[in-house]
């Protein structure tokens, strides 16, 4: 908690003092060119297709191999990451300080002590054979800036290592992408802390009498409550009609057809995760009820009082959706 | 039925404490030194009073004024909802607790940081699960979340519907400030503005300018309520309440009634100002001066045509012809309004329309202020009151 506030309350001077240190491991190697403790071999691709479930003969079956064009099996080209690793030694000793670990521990202690692979990516240029020795040498190859994630606020970095054979020959590469991130408090305490700014829009509170119409609106629908009873519509959506106090009641969806009957832009102050001047408007709905939602898609100066427009739901930003208003 | 209040609870003590950006102490501290002021210029004693009205809103309870103030028994204590919607709420609470015997000295006050503690301009930001979030929750998602974007909402139609333009709004700032400039205690003290500075200010929510914009202020204000018998023993000359009203209209929602078949208008205020009307006896003829509720400027000349001044789409011209300044029609907001002088939530202003009554403002003009108007805030549930000289 401690390391995450330190983060979160970083000066704009303490972040750049931060991100320099960080930015300067770019390009540094995290590893040198160096052999794998085992040759290619047969037993170790055999395991390897077992638990992947992979019966290529070309991998496993040396008569078979022996008379396709290659002449002699080859190492699944998705093996190539497996040559170089720690293996057990890792578990007993730990694994030995490098840049990258070097890297991973300074985000630490700023409180980035998440992490998450979120991708790999592998190209392949040679093939390899048993008898064959893999060589890696590994990069931090790029740094992002401070990205916020549904995760928390953090890094992505990405390693690039180089595969080579025995004759220095490429045999591929792989990058592998990984967020430091600082980890979200729960919900229900983030709420209470004003220092956690997740910047997306403020959702509504969903309760008894709304939820369902914002549950709606995460599928894609607007709906408009009406009275079983005497079938007006209602909205905001309420527990009893007030026309004839029925308390039954279902819901029509709304063809977003509307007419702007009044407008205004938020320019001051800024909110964070709003989208800069929201240009808001007071929309009367094809079926007869108004909503509050936004105008996008054209100028402010260009919209008036009268003019006709069209919704539809959208995702706004990583947790919203949305009716957004667009001229018709 | 007529409610039977009229002339039944006397305003006799007022206080505003010293208005300000960063007050450096407590809300509690400055209620305290509003009620305590007030207690003083009444000539009343702490003891004397037995009851308390404010905001749902303010933070300070009753008994903690009390025991800060030296207040003893306590028989009554009872708040009005609805932010700015309270300031004659509160009021009303005391003039039905003195009219009805419930308590006979009631202090009204409410004391707020408004700037250095929690400001109105951050916005809702629904953090907290109540109906009220809920209300909310159909405006944050979209950036509707600031009392000027909804007043500008309403404003952008009102104009539109009426063809009002910003030199009504601008007058009314211009005015206000006017007034401003001769009040110590107000923000802009001593200071002028012109077109040109208007037109220049900052924009804050389409057509809503900065000087369109009230203070955010630290402050606290007081008037206390008493019997007119009691009344007539004091210090100061007794300013009757001659009627007191609060109103909400069919589908009400705080500051966002967007969903009336014509929202470009205050019917709530028109229910307060026919029924202050009709309990005091008095026409809109009666009224000498004014305190209009003035978070945002347009929000003054709506009122104006609710209350009867003008009619609905006059209120342009109404002010433009100088009705609002010291020898015009009707004399408003003469401390500088919640634009100029400090927000109090409307407070400040029963202080004032009670000082222009007196005839102790500022800015007191020339001809005699028999009757004075004080109201609300508006787009909210709301109200008014009349009030006048006691034995005129
Ligand atoms: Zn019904």
């Amino acid at each position: 908690m401690g390391h995450q506030e330190e983060a979160l309350h970083m000066t704009p001077e303490e972040q750049k003092v931060f991100e320099d240190k960080l930015y300067a491991y770019v390009g540094v190697e995290v590893c040198s060119r160096k052999p794998a403790k085992d040759a290619v071999n047969e037993t170790m691709i055999r395991h390897w297709t077992e638990v992947m479930g992979d019966t290529n003969p070309a991998y496993t079956d040396p008569e078979w191999a022996a008379q396709s064009r290659r002449g002699k099996t080859i190492a699944p080209p998705a093996m190539m990451y497996v040559w170089n690793q720690e293996g057990y030694s890792v578990a007993s000793s730990g694994r030995a300080s490098d840049p990258q670990t070097e890297m991973a521990e300074m985000l630490n202690d700023h409180g980035f002590t998440g992490v998450l692979g979120t991708n790999v990516k592998q190209e392949y240029v040679k093939e390899i054979s048993p008898g064959d020795t893999v060589y890696v040498q590994m990069v931090i190859d790029n740094i992002s800036e401070r990205k916020v994630t549904a995760r928390g606020p953090g890094y992505f970095f990405e390693t690039l290592a180089t595969f080579s054979d025995q004759n220095g020959d490429t045999i591929g590469v792989q990058r592998f992408r990984v967020l430091k991130f600082i980890p979200q408090e729960q919900p229900a305490a983030s709420a209470s802390d004003d220092k956690l700014q997740v910047p997306t829009r403020i959702a509504s509170p969903r309760g008894h009498d709304n939820g369902w119409w914002w549950n709606a609106v995460d599928e894609g629908k607007v709906l408009i409550q009406r009275c079983k009873g005497c079938q007006t519509l209602r909205h905001p959506p309420r527990p009893m009609c007030g026309e004839c106090q029925s308390m039954e009641w279902d819901s029509i969806e709304s063809t977003l057809d509307g007419e702007i009957m009044s407008f205004t832009a938020l320019r001051h102050p800024k909110i964070p995760g709003y989208p800069a001047d929201p240009i808001c408007a007071v929309i009367k709905l094809g079926e007869g009820t108004n909503i509050v939602s936004n105008i996008v898609g054209c100028d402010f100066d260009d919209i008036a009082i009268g003019m006709k427009v069209k919704g539809k739901v959208e995702q706004v930003d990583e947790k919203t959706m949305l009716p957004q208003f667009y001229p018709a | 039925m007529v409610a039977n209040i009229k002339d039944k609870a006397v305003i006799v003590g007022v206080h505003n404490t010293k208005f300000s950006k960063d007050s450096g102490v407590s809300e509690l501290s400055l209620a305290a030194q509003a009620v305590k002021g007030a207690i003083d210029d009444a000539g009343l004693k702490p003891s004397d009073i037995d009851g308390f009205a404010t905001f749902t809103m303010d933070s300070n309870d009753e008994i903690e004024v009390a025991r800060a103030v030296g207040c003893g028994d306590l028989t009554f204590w009872g708040r009005s909802h609805y932010g700015g919607g309270a300031a004659t709420g509160s009021l009303h609470q005391a003039v039905m607790a003195v009219a009805t015997g419930m308590a006979e000295c009631v202090a009204v006050y409410r004391a707020l940081n408004g700037r250095s503690g929690q400001r109105f301009s951050s916005g809702v930001s629904g953090e907290i699960m109540t109906a009220d979030a809920i209300h909310w929750g159909w405006y944050m998602p979209y950036g509707l979340l600031t009392p000027a974007s909804w007043v500008a909402m309403f404003n952008q139609r009102w104009m539109h519907l009426t063809g009002v333009t910003k030199d009504a709004m601008f007058e009314v700032a211009h005015s206000t400030r006017e007034y401003a400039i001769n009040n110590p205690n107000a923000f802009f003290h001593g200071r002028s503005f012109d077109r040109a500075e208007y037109d220049a200010s900052r924009m804050i929510a389409d057509p809503l300018q900065l000087f369109d914009c009230c203070q955010e202020s630290d402050g606290a204000s007081c008037v206390i309520v008493t019997t007119p018998e009691r009344a007539r023993d004091l210090k100061q000359p007794g300013v009757a309440v001659r009627g007191v009203a609060q109103a909400a209209a069919p589908d009400q929602e705080q500051m966002t009634s967007f969903y009336r078949e014509e929202f470009a208008a205050i019917p709530e205020m028109e229910i307060a100002a026919k029924n202050c009307f009709e309990m005091s006896g008095l026409s809109v003829d009666d009224i000498d001066a004014a305190v209009i509720y003035d978070a945002f400027s347009p929000i003054v000349l709506w009122q104006l045509e609710a209350w009867g001044f003008c009619g609905f789409g006059e209120s342009g011209d109404f002010v433009l012809d100088g009705a609002l300044r010291p020898g015009g029609r009707l004399p408003t907001n003469t401390h500088g309004g919640q634009l100029s002088e400090a927000y109090i939530h409307g407070v400040n202003g029963i202080v004032e329309a009670t000082r222009l009554v007196r005839g102790q403002s500022r800015n007191q003009p020339e001809k005699d202020i028999n009757h004075a108007l004080v109201t609300s805030g508006v787009g909210i549930p709301t109200g008014g009151a009349l009030l006048g000289k006691l034995d005129y």
